[in-house]
């Protein structure tokens, strides 16, 4: 495989990831934290409910683990496509 | 021992280690200056860009706005969080592999034009200065309340300060201040934090605490700050008051705002190589997120204790007498940032949600943080704490932002389009004055801010997020994309953003000159605040269909673009 080839394919992969990382970004905050606060009303959270729990802390902490999450999968994609320094 | 005079004492100690640490580290040349000869370590790295990004607005002004604002106000935690994530995955690695020193340097290379990184140079300038304005009034604040004068005093003795310190030090010095300073703003605001949590809830953990029952009642602690203000009239703390469209829109632009900001990017610049820049936003965020799961916490419980102190036996028995006032009223009564008004004359003071009979008629959310432990009546040592807390988040981003401004006027400006013969003593000299004249334009507009700390900051971010966000996005993530399309973007976003603020906060932020409120906003129910978000749309669909009608970028740009996408081949940055 070229070099040429072998980098978009790499980059393929990495837009692939990144669009899954955004989907789950977009979920916690946009998602449950605002526009479907009301359906998770239900499921109460120390004397309130799950949507603000998500607004207030639960946002964060996945926000945490989906950096180190990237950072994990594309230095292995950095190695699996040969493009690591 | 006088409460002032230990304030003293801590806070001139840790700006001796401050202080000491930038002089140990003393930048020499001008690449030192700027990008810190790029030998830092990620978690290092995170830990200073923590600081960096933890102001005045996230240390001071956040919880007291939340404390106020209840659910509404979430957009600030998870904007101020969530751009971290567009940061490292759509921004920093790249960036780092371009390996410059500036944002407008790569805005000018990849649209290949020196329009462009002018274009560039300017939205930063004006999403910078917006943002030291903030800083000033969060750094008033501090050194009103800690000196025991009037806020436009503090800001004088504050602006001084920030002066001093920013043109001393460099980068490096910058860098391995900050982590100094990082140490010191966590654990001052997580101490008093946990005493907090302990005597209301019993849980030390105050993020914990936030969602237990509180110890007196055995009532959730949330349950019980919903009672206790809707009895005074006040909306629900954990319900939504304000739009979703607006909490939605607001919540964006914080986001691609922080990825938009100059002074955070270039922290990514400073790392050895790409996979160490995704992992040092992972740091930095753990960073950040310390004090961010905390500070709704804080928020909260400043709420409680503030409800308690002006209504000692509930909103059924008598207000608090004036004479019985504690201390730390009078003290932040003298800055000018509280005030009451007996209204009715029967030598109480009653906090209502109404305005006819709130005789609590100004209360500054900005204090909020820093009279948070004497409001509890934690020991005089913990007081001390925050106030060098409070100075070290404002001083540090202060810094900052200056470094940015001053290498985007030096570097992109005069060195490269007005003056390439400059000499380097000639360049850093530039660099200064920049700063001073950054630091007393932000000075004078502090005098009337726009709005509270954290309020102000976020029209920064939404000025950078509908301007240098899409431009830098779509130059790595488009081939496409040509200098007109970006150019043309980056207008579009700029002005229409910049417009959009204006109308709402007062042309160049002058009180009363503006046409509408926030409360009753141009469109729909958008905030002046929630705006960059939208002028980031327009900035994509500008850029989109400008550089569609015109011709392709040429060859070696679409190179370019190729080599910035893969790790390989990432060596220093390149000296001009």
């Amino acid at each position: 495989m070229s070099d040429k080839q072998s980098s978009n394919a790499y980059w393929r992969a990495n837009i692939r990831t990144i669009w899954i990382c955004i989907a789950i970004w977009a979920f916690v905050s946009y998602g449950c934290a605002i526009l479907f606060r009301p359906l998770l009303s239900g499921i109460s959270v120390g004397g309130t409910d799950l949507g603000f729990w998500f607004a207030q802390q639960g946002s964060i902490i996945t926000f945490v683990i989906l950096i180190f999450a990237y950072a994990w999968r594309m230095n292995k994609l950095d190695r699996e496509h040969g493009v690591e320094e | 021992m006088e409460q002032f005079t230990l304030n003293l004492i801590v806070v001139g100690l840790t700006f001796a280690l401050y202080v000491g640490i930038a002089f140990w580290a003393r930048a020499g040349s001008t690449s030192e200056f700027y990008a810190a000869g790029r030998g830092v370590h990620p978690v290092l790295n995170g830990m200073a860009t923590g600081a960096d990004w933890m102001s005045a607005a996230s240390f001071i002004s956040m919880a007291g706005i939340i404390a106020f604002g209840g659910y509404d106000t979430s957009a600030y935690l998870m904007g101020w969080t969530g751009g971290y994530v567009l940061l490292a995955m759509l921004l920093a690695p790249y960036l780092r592999k371009f390996g410059k020193f500036t944002v407008p340097e790569f805005i000018g290379d990849r649209f290949y034009s020196q329009t462009a990184r002018l274009i560039a140079v300017i939205c930063l300038i004006v999403a910078s200065v917006t943002y030291v304005i903030g800083q000033m009034k969060g750094v008033g604040v501090a050194f009103s309340g800690f000196l025991n004068m009037s806020y436009e005093m503090g800001l004088l003795v504050g602006a001084i300060i920030v002066a001093v310190y920013a043109v001393l030090g460099g980068m490096k010095g910058i860098t391995y201040t900050q982590v100094a300073q990082y140490v010191v703003l966590i654990i001052a605001y997580t101490i008093p934090a946990i005493f907090i949590s302990l005597t209301i809830t019993g849980n030390p953990i105050p993020a914990l605490g936030l969602f237990s029952n509180t110890a007196a009642e055995g009532v959730p602690l949330l349950d019980k700050l919903d009672t206790v203000i809707q009895d005074l009239g006040f909306a629900s703390y954990t319900a939504q008051t304000d739009t979703t469209l607006n909490i939605f829109l607001f919540t964006l632009s914080l986001m691609i705002g922080t990825a938009g900001l100059p002074h955070v990017i270039v922290r990514f610049f400073t790392v050895p190589r790409v996979a160490d820049a995704r992992s040092s936003a992972g740091w930095a965020l753990v960073f950040i997120a310390l004090l961010y799961l905390t500070a709704p916490a804080v928020g909260a419980m400043a709420r409680l204790n503030f409800v308690d102190t002006m209504w000692p036996n509930g909103p059924q028995e008598d207000a608090i007498a004036i004479e019985e006032m504690p201390n730390w009223v009078q003290n932040w009564e003298r800055t000018g940032l509280l005030a009451f008004e007996d209204k009715n004359g029967d030598g109480r003071i009653e906090y209502w949600a109404d305005e006819e009979k709130n005789e609590a008629v100004k209360v500054d959310r900005d204090i909020m943080v820093l009279a948070n432990p004497e409001i509890a009546g934690l020991p005089s040592w913990v007081i001390a704490l925050v106030v060098a807390g409070g100075l070290a988040a404002a001083l540090s981003t202060a810094a900052g932002l200056l470094m940015a401004i001053s290498s985007a006027v030096s570097h992109d400006l005069i060195k490269s389009m007005i003056n390439p013969a400059i000499s380097e003593k000639n360049e850093l000299m530039a660099a200064r004055i920049s700063m001073l004249v950054a630091i007393a334009a932000a000075t004078w507009l502090g005098l009337n801010p726009p709005g509270f700390a954290a309020q102000t900051v976020a029209l920064a971010f939404g000025i950078a997020g509908a301007s240098l966000f899409p431009a830098i996005l779509m130059g790595i993530f488009s081939k496409r994309m040509n200098s007109q399309g970006a150019i043309a973007g980056m207008l579009a976003g700029l002005l229409t953003t910049v417009i959009y603020i204006f109308l709402h906060k007062g042309w160049f932020f002058i009180p009363d000159t503006n046409s509408f409120t926030d409360a009753d906003p141009l469109l729909l129910s958008i905030k002046s605040t929630s705006f960059g978000a939208v002028g980031a749309m327009i900035n994509f669909a500008v850029g989109y269909f400008v550089s569609n009608a015109t011709q392709q970028p040429p060859e070696e740009v679409q190179e370019l673009v190729e080599s910035i996408r893969v790790p390989k081949g990432a060596g220093a940055a390149q000296a001009h």
